[in-house]
Order: structure tokens, then sequence, then C-alpha cells
């Protein structure tokens, strides 16, 4: 399971890399590994959107299920990855890298100790299990 | 599984409802009404009803008893006895599409093949399991092109050219709901083309539905309109006669997005009103948004053919408050029919049956052209389907008709209070010469007064 020690991280399996006050989100290398073969996924907030923490940014299906995916701060949409919906399976092969799903100018950088850093994502992966 | 509410859950519900008993639901109906006693004639035996019910269906008069003009939306076409002695297998006879779905190759081979058969009729990429009818298809295809802008477009723009019913459906599903619809202003001049519609298209819409041929049997190349809708980013659903495709330019040519359709005329009878079939195509990057079911084929693990319900996850199992839809229920019987009967007919087939059909409007058509006091009301090209200006009221002439054992076309003036003395007639390859030359001297004696 790979857990990177720089991300910050949510109960619903959301990553977030923090540069500055942009910040990147995707979903957990746990979470791809949970919903097995991803065969679908689509961005539904555009560049310019005004997101709350918790607000729904995409949805992905897998052969087995659906999920949706929130953004762990809150903030405005700088930018989101267009060839997710081209590519979805790259969910499962790059969780970190390639299949990031939006970027965000964060708001609130006070919501941030709110979030699980790398240690204690771990730890709530392994309860999970 | 079923899972019955418990006392405690029921309790819960009453609460945020804000009630306390269960009856309390009902207040609003008069008490006397609630459980009114009916006035109810002994009990009969199962003989005795079944020659009473005997006896009440003889004052039906269907289209074996009569001759037919009357259209508007069904048709009376020839159904191959085969339709039905296929359909009537115990293996296929259902409407449901089995719980245990790949259990069941037979009936997912004939979605398949009626999901192909309907995509290559219409020009499109994907088509579903079928909705209940033409009508709930489009309202499926106004809910999809909602759910596609997620709720960022909320005007949907309506040809006044759509079937009556069908746009009260429409305004049905889309009660409470975020959508407007415009655009169907029956009481405006129907003559002019639905071009004019291009003017109310802006970034606000959704979709734009119109009808091929439309509900007066007009002919319309609608690619002007598409392309102005796709300008605006939004998206077209073409409402079709399946038959009228054997012979006209598929939809999708016209770069439509989505293409529903009433199914009946694809070998399934009249009766009465349904069952009937929802046709629902629509381009593949669409798929995902489109509600119901669609079977693929795939390869199992012996490597064989093999079918499966690919897409039905949306309404029935996860997402429920997602979904696009949450009407799943499809025809299965009656899109087995329909798949038969296109298979009977072949492509060729199809094509005969549409010229059969335009041909004899046609000679109807310019028959009653030439009766005093009579005129066609539209010089756009039409289909088997036309409007005809009468010298009397259309219900008058209708009774005569009736004497004659004709059923006469479809009064506009219930729905289009500018058309009074219009009347809607359609001609199918089951009328004869005979029956047609019998219309127009029937008609003939209302002109001579």
């Amino acid at each position: 399971m790979n857990i990177p020690s720089n991300l910050k991280f949510t109960e619903s399996n959301e990553w977030i890399n923090l540069e500055g006050k942009t910040g990147t989100i995707g979903i957990t290398d746990y979470a791809q590994d949970q919903l097995s073969d991803i065969v679908f996924a689509e961005v539904i907030v555009n560049a310019g959107d005004v997101l709350k923490k918790g607000d729904s940014i995409a949805t992905i299906e897998s052969v087995k299920a659906a999920a949706d995916v929130y953004t762990p701060l809150s903030g405005k949409v700088i930018s989101t990855n267009e060839e997710l919906g081209r590519a979805p399976e790259v969910i499962n092969t790059d969780p970190y890298g390639a299949a990031w799903i939006i970027k965000i100018e964060v708001s609130s950088p006070g919501e941030t100790g709110s979030l699980m850093d790398s240690t204690a994502y771990e730890k709530f992966v392994q309860e999970q299990k | 599984m079923f899972i019955p509410h418990t006392d405690a859950d029921r309790a819960a519900m009453l609460r945020t409802v804000g009630i306390e008993r269960l009856d309390d639901l009902f207040k609003n109906i008069p008490a006397n009404n609630r459980f009114p006693t009916l006035n109810l004639p002994p009990a009969l035996t199962e003989m005795e009803v079944c020659r009473e019910l005997q006896d009440i269906s003889l004052a039906n008069e269907s289209v074996n008893d009569l001759v037919c003009f009357l259209g508007a939306g069904v048709y009376n076409h020839y159904i191959p006895a085969a339709v039905d002695a296929i359909i009537r297998r115990g293996e296929f006879l259902t409407a449901y599409t089995p719980y245990q779905p790949e259990l069941s190759q037979g009936t997912l081979q004939a979605i398949f093949e009626y999901q192909s058969n309907v995509a290559a009729l219409t020009g499109m990429e994907v088509c579903n399991a079928s909705h209940y009818d033409g009508a709930t298809a489009v309202a499926e295809a106004v809910n999809m092109a909602y759910a596609n802008f997620r709720g960022k477009r909320s005007k949907i723009i309506l040809s006044p050219a759509v079937h009556p019913q069908y746009r009260q459906t429409v305004r049905t599903y889309a009660e409470g709901s975020p959508v407007v619809l415009v655009g169907d202003d029956t009481q405006g001049d129907l003559t002019v083309d639905p071009n004019r519609l291009i003017p109310l298209i802006d970034g606000d819409t959704a979709l734009v539905v119109v009808q091929y041929p439309d509900f007066f049997g007009r002919i319309y190349d609608y690619t002007k309109l598409i392309d102005a809708a796709h300008a605006m980013g939004a998206l077209v659903a073409v409402s079709v006669n399946p038959i009228a495709l054997g012979l006209l330019k598929a939809p999708g040519t016209m770069n439509a997005d989505i293409v529903t359709g009433e199914g009946q005329p694809l070998g399934i009878p009249l009766s009465y009103g349904g069952p009937y079939l929802g046709l629902f195509a629509t381009r593949k990057e669409y798929v995902r948004k489109m509600a119901g079911r669609l079977t693929g084929e795939t390869i199992d693990n012996r490597g064989q053919r093999a079918y499966v319900l690919t897409l039905t996850a949306r309404e029935q199992h996860i997402r429920r408050e997602k979904a696009t839809s949450n009407i799943c229920t499809n025809q299965g019987l009656m899109a087995l029919a329909s798949t038969v009967h296109m298979s009977l007919l072949g492509k060729n087939g199809l094509r005969q049956v549409a010229e059969l059909c335009f041909h004899k409007a046609h000679y109807a058509a310019q028959a009653i052209a030439n009766l005093p006091g009579y005129s066609i009301w539209s010089s756009t090209p039409f289909f088997n389907e036309f409007v005809i200006q009468t010298p009397t009221l259309v219900s008058e002439i209708n009774d005569l008709l009736l004497d004659h054992d004709i059923l006469g076309g479809y009064d506009l003036s219930l729905e289009y209070p500018e058309l009074s003395r219009h009347m809607l007639m359609a001609v199918t390859e089951m009328n004869t010469r005979e029956e047609i030359d019998q219309l127009v001297e029937v008609l003939s004696e209302v002109s001579n007064g």
C-alpha cells in the first residue's frame, strides 16, 4: 500500500498535495484498490467553480462499484484533469500522479487541521481492513 | 431481500413529515370518499361473468371491423403471424428482464439484437432496452439532457409540432423540477418551419425536442436547427416514427444527439392504447447518462459468445439519488415483438412498407384535394399522414364516415384550437385502393352538401 508522506488524507480516501495555496486532489492507492478496475471517471466541476470542503467533485465507476469523490478542502477550482475521462484506468495505475482530478486554490487553510497525515491515514486504512 | 420497516422506522418517518398517524396522510380525501360503499350488483358465477363481459365486448369496434384512417401517433400496420408465435413462447413470455439476467442468454440476445436494429435504423451508436412508450421516451430524453448539464442548463425547447400527449407527459415528468419548458405555443402559426425555434436557443438551453415526421405528418430536415443548437452547446432530441425511417434520412445523419420514438408500428397491435414501446437511442458519449438498461455482447471464460447487462447500476443498485431516471422498467416483450418484426421485414422489407404507406397516402391526399370544399393544409412534404381542411366540423364528418364503417382521421381542434375543421389523416399499407376511393366518395357527400 503506497501512502506518500508529503500528502494529506481524508476518511473518504482522497489525498491533497498542498504547495503554497495550490492543492492537487486525487483518490488514494487504497481507494483504487478497493474499487478494482476503474472503467469510468467524470470530473463534475469546472475551472472557476467555488467549492466547500466536502462538495462532490467527480464520479468514478469501477466494474464493481460507483463512488463520488469529495474535495478535502474549500477553494476555487483552478483546473481539472481532462485526460481522466478518456483514460480512467490511470486511476488504478498512477493514483498519485497522472490520475490527479482537480487543482484548487485553497480558500480556508485552517481546514487543513481536519485532515490526516500519512501515519494517521495508514492507521485508518489498517482499521478498515 | 425484503426488509420491512420497523415501528421505529415508521415513527421516525411520520415525525419527519410532521404527522402523528398514517391515517393523517389521507386527511385531504373527504371522509365519505375514503371507503365509499360500492353499489354492486349481486355476485355472479364465472360462467355468467364471462357471458356478460362478452356481451359488453361486442360493443367494441376495432380495426378488424372498420376501415382505419386514424393515426396521430399509432398506426394500423400488418403484423406477420410469426411475431405472435415467437413472443408467446414460454421462454420469452414475460415483460421483465430476469433478476439474474445472465442466466437468460436468449432474452439478453433478443435485447441486444433489438438495440442493434434500433441503433441502425436511427443512425445512432447506442440504444437502451426500451421505455414504456413514445411519450415517456421523450420525457426521458428531457431527463437525460438535464442530467447531462448537471443542472446548469434548465431550459427545454419543445416544438409545438411534437405530439400533444408527449408534451403533456414531459410536463408531468418535469413537475416540481427546475426544468423550464418553452416553445410549444399551440395558438401560434403552425405552418411555419421548425427553424423558427432557433432564436429561442441560448446558453441556458439543455435540449430542443422535435418530431420526425412531425405530429402533422410533415417531413423536415432538422440539420440547420441541430447545428444551431450545437453552436449554443445544447442537445437535440428527435422523436421518430420508425416505419418512416425505412424511407427517410436517419436522424443520426442530421447529427441528432438523442433519437426517441413510438415503437408500436413495428409489430405491436393498437390494443386500445397499449402496451407500446419507447425507443431510445443516443450517441456513445452519452451512454452513461442514458436511463434504463443496456445489453452487451462479450466472450465468456470458455471463449464463447455471451450476453451481459453492461449498464444497470445507476438506477437500481447504487447511487439511486444520482440516477438520470429511476424508471428502469422496460417493455421487454414489446421490444422482442419489434425485433422479430424488423427481422422478418429486413431492410428492404421495411423500405417497401414505408413506400406503400407513402404512395397510398399521397394517392389519398391528391384525391381529397380534388374534392370541392377540401384542401391540403400544408405544402411541406409528408410521409403517411397529412392534414386536410374540411368543409364542416370534423366530428360531423367522422360520424358520417362511421356510418360507412370507416374510422376517420384525428380531429385536430381537440388539441389545437386554431385548427378547427382540420383533420389529420393517416394511410398505411393496410388501406387498399378501394378503401381510399370509398373514403373519398363519402367525403364528397359532405362537400356536395
